[in-house]
């Protein structure tokens, strides 16, 4: 009898949490530049994961006589770069980089930034000494302290993973903190303390969830940030290093031949441009669609 | 590293007990913050130069650009807002929006060298590089401006969206609509009630964004060959030259700092509720 009214009760939750997914989703899908976001971030991923099929050519392989080839030559729709190689490919696969990249920073970050708030927010005592540590971390401008950590840890796109996670660490925690801080005090909660729930299960089950929205949309907006920190980074010379087909990189190496192919600076910018762009419309949009008087910064 | 490749074993003794390598940790640590505060970072590792002495030369092109990019920010930023705010729903404010959003996504280095390929290569307006001249002689502005879009575009981006919804708040308060309703004129309900009171999340934006500039520093300071703090540090990474690192850090998120407690004491002007007392 019990296990039946329970079972009631979790399909009607079931149920609501449906309704709040597609309420979200169609939301979402009112926002036109939201749709237009989607659109580029399901491109990118089809990119990723299809690169070696969409590529015209090994992004890596030479040839020196097809050397700085303009757009819409034969054989190579975006043209070549100064040893020959194909623009396109380097695009496509570069799109795989940026998306891997991105997504292990923004997801270590997220652990991170996760534990950390959650702590904060939940317990007192530590709320203090966590939160001390997110002020100095946040004393750092956000691409200065990625370079610190790369300055420590040595040139290499995992580094550069590594240092974007440690730089979005204060802010998810932060706004994990402010949701815990509120939510901990709801009825529910006293109600899961009252009946001898552990604090973790209190926190896993019942506060993390709770608090995804605005988790959801910080993680989507810190994607474009991560890919064009990523960029910037390899610009720099300090992520990606040759023969790699990363973004930034590649505007790094086509900036000498700038005079004579400027097509080899321009598409990897406009593309790093449109995909960053996708990501912050989308944040925005879930922004607007989960909660419309939500502020995150 | 110090000594270089063909350093011999006495070589390497001699300088690990000149740098104080030889000493416990905490002692080193104590004497490096002894030194700091007197303003002795050390010497490089590659130039043996003093690394204060060092800074000192770059920091003012450092700070030059800065303070260009944010006047930059400020100006466009803030008009965009405006403008976006009392066009609401317009096309004026769907293009402002979009504009802001792409400003934001665009990767700073880019911009740069696109700015150099059209005013600089092509139309031979502006210099393509360097920051030399005095910033109040016409070449020294004329150094200054593509360096300063470059690198205040973001911001402007940045502070634009928090005008337009910081004014899109304060528009909807009573106190706006009862000087509406006393029959303030419509552009003093907008300069003295709205804007003042919307400008306090801008002031956040600009102080915080104030700190990113100083960051951002560091790329355009690549882009446009600026001999600046930023490319000092950016060659001093790549030479593992750590006295230098440690000290341009220190000095960029001592600033960075700084203006977050500016950006705390300005509040308290601009709104008297607020008190940290």
């Amino acid at each position: 009898m019990t296990s039946a009214i329970l079972t009631e009760e979790q399909v009607t939750v079931r149920k609501k949490k449906e309704k709040v997914y597609i309420t979200t989703i169609k939301r979402l899908l009112k926002n036109k530049l939201a749709v237009v976001g989607v659109i580029i971030i399901l491109l990118q991923i089809g990119m990723a994961i299809f690169a070696p099929a969409i590529a015209t050519h090994d992004p890596a392989k030479q040839s020196l006589v097809e050397s700085e080839l303009p757009m819409f030559s034969d054989g190579h729709w975006l043209g070549t770069d100064n040893y020959g190689r194909d623009v396109w490919s380097r695009i496509v696969h570069g799109a795989r980089i940026s998306l891997l990249v991105g997504f292990t920073a923004v997801s270590l970050g997220l652990i991170g930034g996760i534990t950390l708030g959650m702590l904060g927010g939940y317990y007192k005592k530590l709320d203090g000494i966590i939160m001390r540590i997110v002020d100095l971390l946040f004393s750092f401008p956000g691409i200065l302290l990625a370079m610190l950590i790369i300055a420590i840890l040595g040139t290499s796109l995992v580094n550069v993973a590594i240092a974007i996670s440690i730089w979005s660490i204060p802010s998810c925690a932060r706004i994990v903190r402010g949701s815990v801080l509120s939510i901990k005090e709801k009825e529910y909660i006293m109600a899961l303390k009252s009946l001898g729930a552990s604090d973790i299960r209190i926190m896993l089950r019942h506060i993390l969830p709770n608090a995804m929205a605005p988790i959801i949309v910080f993680a989507t907006m810190r994607m474009g940030t991560a890919i064009l920190s990523t960029a910037s980074l390899s610009y720099l010379g300090l992520g990606a290093q040759p023969p790699t087909p990363e973004w930034g990189a590649m505007i790094s190496q086509g900036q000498d031949y700038m005079w004579t192919s400027p097509h080899l600076t321009i598409v990897p910018g406009i593309v790093i441009m449109l995909v960053v762009f996708a990501f912050n419309v989308v944040g925005d949009g879930l922004r607007d669609a989960l909660d419309p008087n939500m502020d995150i910064q | 590293m110090v000594g270089g490749p063909t350093a011999t074993e006495s070589d390497l003794v001699a300088i690990r007990d000149n740098l104080g390598l030889n000493d416990p940790f905490l002692v080193q640590y104590g004497r490096y913050l002894g030194h700091a505060v007197q303003g002795d970072f050390g010497y490089s590792y590659q130039s043996k130069q003093s690394v204060s002495e060092a800074i000192a030369v770059r920091f003012p092109n450092t700070l030059k650009l800065a303070v260009a990019s944010m006047i930059v920010a400020i100006i466009i930023g803030i008009i965009a807002g405006l403008i976006s705010a009392l066009k609401h729903n317009s096309w004026l404010d769907v293009t402002s929006t979009t504009v802001a959003l792409a400003g934001i996504s665009i990767p700073n280095f880019w911009l740069g060298a696109i700015l150099i390929l059209v005013f600089a290569v092509n139309l031979q307006w502006l210099p393509v590089a360097g920051l030399s001249d005095p910033f109040y002689t016409w070449e020294g502005i004329k150094q200054l401006i593509l360096p300063a879009i470059t690198l205040g575009t973001g911001s402007a981006a940045m502070i634009a969206r928090m005008t337009r919804s910081s004014i899109l708040e304060v528009v909807k308060a009573d106190y706006v609509r009862t000087a509406r309703a006393k029959g303030v004129k419509e552009k003093n309900v907008i300069w003295i009630h709205t804007l003042k009171n919307a400008m306090i999340p801008v002031i956040t934006v600009i102080g915080l964004n104030f700190g990113a500039l100083l960051g951002g520093t560091i790329i355009t300071e690549k882009v446009f060959a600026i001999n600046g703090v930023g490319r000092l540090m950016i060659d001093a990474i790549a030479m593992r030259d750590f006295p230098m690192v440690q000290a341009s850090v220190l000095l960029v998120a001592t600033l960075f700092v700084v203006v977050n407690l500016v950006v705390d004491i300005v509040y308290t002007m601009i709104d008297p509720r607020i008190n940290y007392e």
